[in-house]
């Protein structure tokens, strides 16, 4: 086939110019939001700082290395200044924020692990397997989340895993009604009757071709997850529910917050770094919505 | 509408008994002596109180007898003792759950009048700036702890401008004041709390009523109206808004549990004496009947607030009004 025959050639000039990818197109989308990109930005240099910063700098954020209340700008070794026992606060930024971020990415993953293995099931079989799962799902709405989520933290002693798996636990109902209404409008199109016909298994039907299929929403669903988990961990590590010998964002909040009217800055800092976070995460998700939105690619 | 009422009532008591159930598992699932759990590991319990408990909650009797004995106290209107406080765990909530009811249900209507109308502002002029300050305010409470927002509040009205108390819901100087004067002690020191739990969801609800009312402003009845020759304010108020209405509603019931997970913190915060503080106290405590009544109440309070979201909803949309 290296010398096209005209036979060939006018095979190809008649196909439509190649389709984009999905996901490429997507991309494209989401580039031209600045924004979004803002967001992305500001969330990838946060990581970094997350996950290398404390190579640079800082050490143990539990040491005690100077004057407690020490000014932030004042003693150029701690740029952010010192909290209530004297330990720095830079440090602990850096430091607090692997666990903060990590605990936020395992309960989304676990948030969407659950809210979209029912949710897909639901949908999908519709009938009894429908109802049951809905009525767990509106039992586990009743719980007020936070709430729930600080028994099962004490209940099994507070670890980064029992905190992730606890907000997971309690966040996924949002996820499987948002599931469980793709799968339900995707169902009925013609492809996944085709895919039936030609005998594919229900297990394929919902991962193989509903699954992708539904993937939009669920990724930005996915992305807002992660914002409220970080704002979950942040919540009970702010209340002492955290895993006490992990320097966390909330924490640090939290050990400063009898010393507010003292010092302003042990508490500021911290929560600037978890506004900024869910900030980023949150601008992402918009942006990405609005790249999957179909009304809005043609301009 | 009474048997829908009906079926709605029946239908949050089976709720309700899902997480008395839940609850009795709770305690059971967690590691070590369910006896010793309940009195509290911060306790120390003697062995005549641990006693006192296994006959109390039958635990020496079989399982499915043990959740018998449970479901029939709580029927009772007992959900155990609280040892820490020595009381009952109903009387140590009966006195925390009206600041609760208050806190919430003020930030609930702060957000949704202010949240619509802003909404509504910004909805006449969709790339105008009001718009663009709808939208960036949205993703801003979106992404701040509410309870950092709480301690930023404190830092402002403690120090710089100080207007509203900051901690509690009353003054001590004021015990022996008139009653008129104490309801507006107490919501004086209700401005800086409801406010921090209300940003959050006054951002959504701003989003949500700016979009809902972008959607019923095309609407053929809207250009009826206006060229029926309605005034600007009827038109926004009266035919789009009652229409745009309904997606806040749902939204708000829907958030009723959440906001009072965001009450929790707000009253850790503000020293605020309600439910959350309460909850906070007893889980530092190890005081699990009254954490688990905390749960049992903070749900009932989600329940009846989805049968009135329910109802007002029906009165709303009067196309649901016929069904069943």
């Amino acid at each position: 086939m290296k010398d096209p025959t005209p036979r060939a050639m006018i095979g190809r000039a008649a196909r439509a110019p190649k389709a984009e990818s999905p996901g490429r197109e997507a991309w494209r989308m989401f580039r031209r939001n600045i924004p979004a990109v803002c967001g992305l930005l500001i969330l990838i240099c946060i990581v970094l700082a997350v996950l290398y910063g404390t190579l640079f700098y800082g050490g143990d954020p539990f040491e005690i290395v100077w004057a407690p209340h020490e000014p932030p700008g004042v003693t150029p070794e701690f740029p952010l200044g010192t909290d209530y026992l004297g330990r720095n606060i830079l440090a602990g930024l850096l430091a607090g924020g692997g666990p903060t971020l990590a605990v936020g990415a395992a309960a989304a993953v676990i948030t969407m692990g659950i809210g979209i293995s029912l949710g897909a099931l639901a949908g999908y079989f519709g009938g009894w397997v429908d109802n049951l799962l809905m009525r767990i799902t509106e039992f586990f709405q009743v719980l007020p989340a936070l709430l729930f989520a600080m028994v099962l933290v004490t209940l099994f002693s507070p670890s980064l895993w029992t905190i992730a798996i606890a907000i997971g636990v309690v966040s996924w109902p949002q996820t499987a009604r948002l599931t469980r209404a793709e799968f339900l409008k995707i169902k009925q199109l013609e492809y996944v009757t085709a895919a039936r016909a030609i005998g594919a298994q229900d297990g394929r039907i919902m991962w193989t071709v509903i699954l992708p299929n539904a993937a939009p929403p669920l990724i930005v669903s996915a992305t807002l997850t992660v914002g409220v988990a970080i704002l979950f961990e942040a919540g009970l590590s702010f209340l002492g529910l955290g895993d006490p010998n992990v320097m966390s964002w909330g924490l640090m909040i939290g050990a400063n917050r009898d010393y507010i009217l003292d010092a302003w800055w042990p508490v500021t800092f911290p929560g600037l770094a978890i506004f900024l976070t869910v900030f980023a995460v949150s601008l992402i998700g918009d942006g990405l919505n609005d790249a999957f939105n179909p009304k809005l690619r043609s301009r | 509408m009474g048997s829908f009422l009906a079926r709605r009532i029946f239908y949050g008591a089976l709720l309700m008994l899902g997480v008395v159930v839940l609850n009795f598992f709770l305690i059971r699932l967690a590691p070590g002596d369910p006896a010793v759990v309940i009195a509290g590991e911060m306790g120390g319990a003697t062995e005549e109180v641990l006693e006192a408990i296994r006959i109390d909650y039958g635990l020496d009797k079989p399982l499915p007898v043990q959740l018998g004995i449970y479901l029939g106290n709580v029927l009772r209107g007992d959900l155990g003792e609280s040892f820490f406080f020595n009381q009952p765990v109903v009387d140590l909530i009966g006195q925390r759950i009206g600041p609760t009811i208050l806190l919430v249900v003020a930030a609930q209507v702060l957000s949704i009048v202010v949240g619509i109308f802003l909404g509504v502002l910004a909805a006449r002029k969709p790339n105008g700036a009001m718009s663009a300050f709808v939208s960036v305010f949205a993703t801003i409470g979106y992404a701040v702890p509410v309870f950092w927002t709480g301690i930023m509040l404190i830092i402002l009205f403690a120090s710089v401008l100080p207007v509203f108390p900051v901690e509690g819901m009353s003054s001590v100087k004021l015990r022996e004041a008139a009653w008129y004067i104490k309801v507006l002690d107490v919501l004086h020191h209700l401005v800086l709390p409801a406010v921090t739990l209300a940003v959050i969801y006054l951002a959504q609800y701003a989003r949500l009523s700016r979009a809902s009312m972008l959607e019923v402003l095309g609407a053929d009845y809207i250009r009826t109206a206006r060229a029926k020759g309605a005034k600007e304010r009827t038109v926004l108020f009266r035919h789009a808004l009652r229409n745009a209405a309904l997606p806040i509603l749902t939204v708000a019931g829907l958030q009723f549990g959440n906001l009072i997970s965001g009450a929790l913190l707000v009253e850790t915060v503000f020293n605020w004496p309600g439910m959350g503080r309460l909850a906070f106290d007893s889980i530092l405590r190890r005081d699990y009947p009254t954490i688990m009544g905390v749960l049992f109440f903070a749900s009932a309070m989600v329940v009846v607030a989805n049968i009135l979201t329910d109802l007002s909803y029906r009165l709303a949309d009067p196309r649901l009004r016929g069904r069943a």
